[in-house]
């Protein structure tokens, strides 16, 4: 489910960014690529997981998906905290400079 | 367990590696402003940096998500070992068998995909840059 979430995540932020591209300055390559990267580890573990369990991966207790379901929110939130604290602080469209120069 | 340590662990090399490279490249450029003609001549291309950014941020953004996984799971503390599998030898053990197992696919997995993207990318700035040229020939003639 985490997996799930996150590779939902890494799509829909990679096509957000291809319509905004070439002229996007809100970074939204590097959120995709974030999401990306935990796609690509999660999906590692779930092999390994797979490999262990069998067919019992795909027979989860419903109280664990429904944990795992958070944990992927949860994931998702922190990758766009740390996607927007990354835009602020780069400030690619000098609002942040613009506010503080007018004071 | 603590798995995303050796993707992390890659992403502090290959930062540095990043770093290196940048300085670098703009030696390298405050030396071809000299010389503008040489650069006008040159194909247009992607920097080295550029594209040794992106696996810093797939590798740095996957492991702090894991790291959230981990931290869900109670894996990871924030007090001294910080990993709840470091109290005795057993879990360490184990601990140890997951860096060396899954851990270390994981920043394999990583870093052949982003070798595809940047194979790719090449590819598609070569390809991008050949009707130019062909033009260009084309004028020649």
């Amino acid at each position: 489910m985490t997996l799930l979430i996150t590779v939902f995540a890494a799509v829909i932020s990679t096509a957000l960014w291809y319509v905004k591209a070439p002229d996007s300055k809100m970074r939204l390559g590097t959120l995709s690529l974030m999401y990306w990267g935990a796609s690509l580890m999660w999906l590692v573990d779930a092999v390994f997981e797979f490999v262990e369990l069998k067919s019992e991966f795909f027979e989860p207790a419903p109280a664990d998906m429904l944990n795992d379901a958070f944990l992927g929110l949860s994931a998702v939130a922190l990758g766009l905290v740390v996607w927007i604290g990354i835009v602020l602080i780069k400030d690619p469209k000098n609002v942040i400079r613009g506010i503080l120069v007018k004071k | 367990m603590a798995c995303f340590l050796v993707p992390a662990a890659e992403a502090v090399v290959t930062t540095i590696v990043t770093r290196t490279v940048k300085k670098k490249e703009k030696e390298l450029e405050a030396k071809l402003s000299e010389g503008t003609e040489v650069k006008s001549a040159e194909a247009p291309r992607i920097k080295l940096s550029e594209k040794l950014n992106w696996l810093n941020i797939m590798l740095w953004g996957g492991s702090l998500l894991l790291m959230l996984e981990h931290i869900w799971h109670g894996e990871v503390v924030p007090w001294f070992p910080f990993l709840t599998a470091a109290s005795s030898a057993e879990e360490t053990s184990a601990m140890l068998h997951e860096m060396a197992t899954v851990g270390v696919c994981m920043a394999l997995l990583v870093t052949a995909v982003w070798a595809g993207m940047v194979f790719a990318a090449n590819a598609i700035v070569k390809r991008q840059a050949e009707p130019a040229e062909q033009d260009d020939k084309e004028y020649a003639v």
